[in-house]
């Protein structure tokens, strides 16, 4: 076992001043959240009202339910198709307009948001496209899929060329080599990408504001036009449960991973 | 076939189905193979011809395109020009899963998802066979590399030297019918290299297989193979034992390629018998042996070994007329470099030129050594005299 190094005391601190800027405000919004007070800001002891309330908010539930169909369908696209961007750009030949391709393939992590939103929005309305679950979904994976490429290009281009030719050698045609060698080892860095886009979707507030139709608000744009009008603990609730179900998400995927790095291709044996 | 190992037939079901060349027999021909990449002609019209059960080594300085050849033998890159012929069968333009040639990676390739075992099993489980043999022939293969134990280790868990056993075994799990080695020994320590070479050896013998290594390391090829094939710039600049290599260079480049050697510019001046008497530049007029091949007017070059020179106090009796007529070259000592085993001399020579003389520390004491400026004789034979177009 490796023997852990024992941490000093200023590491100490540190550590807990860099924790308590990043989880500080959403401890105190967790904390309200069971709140009994209707007043966001005074404490009135504990109390689970506002769950009770936020499950009878039918526009609340199905904004949360969109936003998760959503985030599931965009982030699945933006894998498959960030994936095979990936791979095309690493393990390709050089194809003509190779840099060009990759450069256009990384615009969409420097674009900022609202010209991506208004743009995509452009486009809908001249195709006469019906805005709703599919537009916002399409608009999501736009957003999201470059952010899977990076990611998987990455693990692709830390991973030694010769384990595919070594497969080919041991008789895998190319794709079974893809499959049998390269797929179990960039399979962390699909998952951790799935899991960003995932993300992202569920967080993003600007270009779903622009693609979505009437009647299709997804959590964000609906927490956002409540908060308009007051802050309600209710708000603090939705948003305990999503950090919540991302909490859950992570340890999943972070479980899954360590299981497929640690167990070869067949547990089984021969 | 070589003696077989029990319960391993080793003659059939080589992965390929097609039945193994005898040994001595032509297994692998090469004919005119060139490959460019870009501008850049990494192998340049390449000819050759391996025996079945041959050790051949690829030697070259890096960038001399000995990895691209054997690349094109393994089938990652296709040749643009010229035939490669494995037992008759034209392989140039074949997928690598299509032919009988496993190769062993520089740095292994050792599949990090898998276990040792399942790195064996790898191509066995491709070629679809079935599991029970598939685990005996994995028993066979990590009892040859002797790993026994380690099945269960994962890559990261093991030795270089370890792993170096594993991608020996992956390679040889399918019995191909010709092995490539890709420096298969660089990344191993000075130690494990020497014994390590000396198994691949005995286990080529024993499978009666044929192997390909490509190294830049001279001793290792010298060590290793039946035959060495040095490459220059794309072409194979001789091709010939190690012996052979070492003691009748076909080029100036292959000479100063291989070893240590003194090389003095001249011109050829008269003949006395099968002797030929060489004006030089910096060594005055040299005797040498004729060369098989006649050398014709013009440059050439005498070439000497470091270790074929002798050095003395004194200059020894050279009785004219005799076979035995000497070079003598007179010079003081310029530098001494201490081996161990051999101490090397360089001296500046009355004539002007340099030489470099090896002298083996026979004795512990060094009461023979010579010491900086002091005055000596260097002398040596025509027979140890090549002469090299130049």
């Amino acid at each position: 076992m490796r023997k852990v190094s024992r941490l000093s005391r200023f590491n100490i601190a540190s550590l807990a001043l860099g924790l308590a800027f990043l989880y500080l405000p959403i401890l105190i919004l967790v904390l309200y959240s069971f709140n009994a007070s209707r007043l966001v800001t005074v404490w009135g002891g504990w109390s689970l009202r506002w769950y009770h309330e936020l499950f009878n908010d039918r526009a609340m539930i199905e904004a949360a339910w969109m936003s998760l169909r959503v985030a599931v369908a965009s982030a699945t696209i933006a894998t498959l198709l960030g994936t095979l961007a990936a791979v095309a750009l690493s393990r390709g030949e050089r194809f003509r307009g190779r840099t060009l391709f990759s450069g256009m393939l990384y615009a969409p992590l420097v674009m900022p948001e609202v010209i991506t939103g208004l743009s995509l929005l452009l486009l809908f309305v001249a195709l006469n496209v019906e805005r709703g679950f599919w537009t916002v979904t399409i608009a999501h994976t736009t957003l999201t899929m470059c952010f899977v490429t990076v990611v998987v290009q990455s693990r692709l281009g830390s991973l030694d060329r010769s384990l595919e030719e070594a497969a080919m050698d041991l008789g895998c045609n190319p794709v079974g080599a893809f499959v049998v060698v390269t797929l179990p080892l960039i399979a962390p860095a699909i998952v951790a990408g799935w899991m960003l886009a995932f993300t992202l979707s569920l967080d993003d507030l600007v270009i779903a504001s622009f693609t979505t139709g009437p009647g299709s608000a997804t959590l964000p744009i609906r927490i956002y036009s409540e908060v308009r009008l007051g802050v309600k603990p209710e708000i603090n609730a939705i948003c305990t449960l999503v950090i919540a179900l991302i909490a859950v998400v992570i340890v999943i995927a972070s479980l899954a991973s360590k299981l497929s790095s640690s167990q070869g291709e067949s547990a089984a044996p021969l | 076939m070589a003696e077989e190992l029990p319960g391993m037939n080793v003659a059939a079901e080589t992965a390929g189905g097609d039945a193994c060349p005898a040994t001595g027999q032509p297994l692998l021909l090469i004919e005119g193979v060139a490959k460019t990449f870009g501008m850049f002609r990494a192998v340049d019209g390449v000819s050759l011809d391996i025996k079945a059960g041959e050790f051949f080594a690829l030697l070259g300085p890096s960038g001399c395109g000995k990895t691209t050849l054997l690349r094109m033998l393994a089938g990652f890159e296709a040749p643009d020009e010229g035939r490669i012929l494995l037992g008759g069968k034209d392989i140039a333009q074949a997928l690598p899963h299509e032919r009988p040639i496993n190769m062993m990676f520089q740095n292994y390739a050792l599949f990090p998802h898998l276990s040792v075992r399942d790195n064996i099993a790898f191509g066995l489980k491709r070629a679809g066979m079935p599991r029970a043999d598939i685990a005996t022939r994995v028993a066979e293969m990590v009892a040859l590399v002797k790993l026994e134990g380690l099945e269960k280790r994962k890559p990261d868990q093991l030795s270089g030297g370890q792993r170096q056993r594993v991608a020996l075994a992956r390679a040889l799990a399918r019995r191909p019918q010709l092995l490539l080695l890709d420096e298969p020994l660089a990344a191993l320590d000075k130690k494990l290299r020497e014994s390590t070479q000396a198994e691949l050896m005995e286990l080529q013998r024993r499978l009666g297989m044929t192997f390909i290594i490509v190294t830049h390391d001279q001793e290792e090829a010298m060590t290793m193979a039946d035959r060495i094939g040095v490459m220059n710039a794309g072409k194979l600049a001789q091709v010939a034992s190690p012996r052979e290599l070492y003691e009748a260079p076909r080029s100036r480049w292959v000479a100063e390629f291989v070893g240590d050697i003194n090389l003095f510019d001249g011109e050829s001046k008269l003949r006395d018998g099968r002797r030929l008497v060489i004006g030089t530049r910096d060594a005055g007029a040299l005797v040498v042996t004729e060369p098989r091949e006649a050398v014709g007017a013009g440059k050439l070059a005498v070439a000497i070994r470091p270790e074929k020179i002798k050095l003395s106090r004194r200059a020894p009796v050279n009785e004219a007329g005799r076979e035995t007529a000497i070079n003598t070259l007179e010079g003081v000592i310029a530098d001494i470099c201490y081996l161990g085993g051999t101490t090397t001399y360089k001296v500046k020579l009355d004539t002007g030129g340099m030489l470099q003389a090896s002298v083996a520390n026979s004795a512990r004491l060094d009461v023979d050594a010579y010491s900086l400026n002091q005055h000596v004789v260097a002398w040596f034979t025509p027979d140890d005299c090549v002469v090299l177009q130049s």
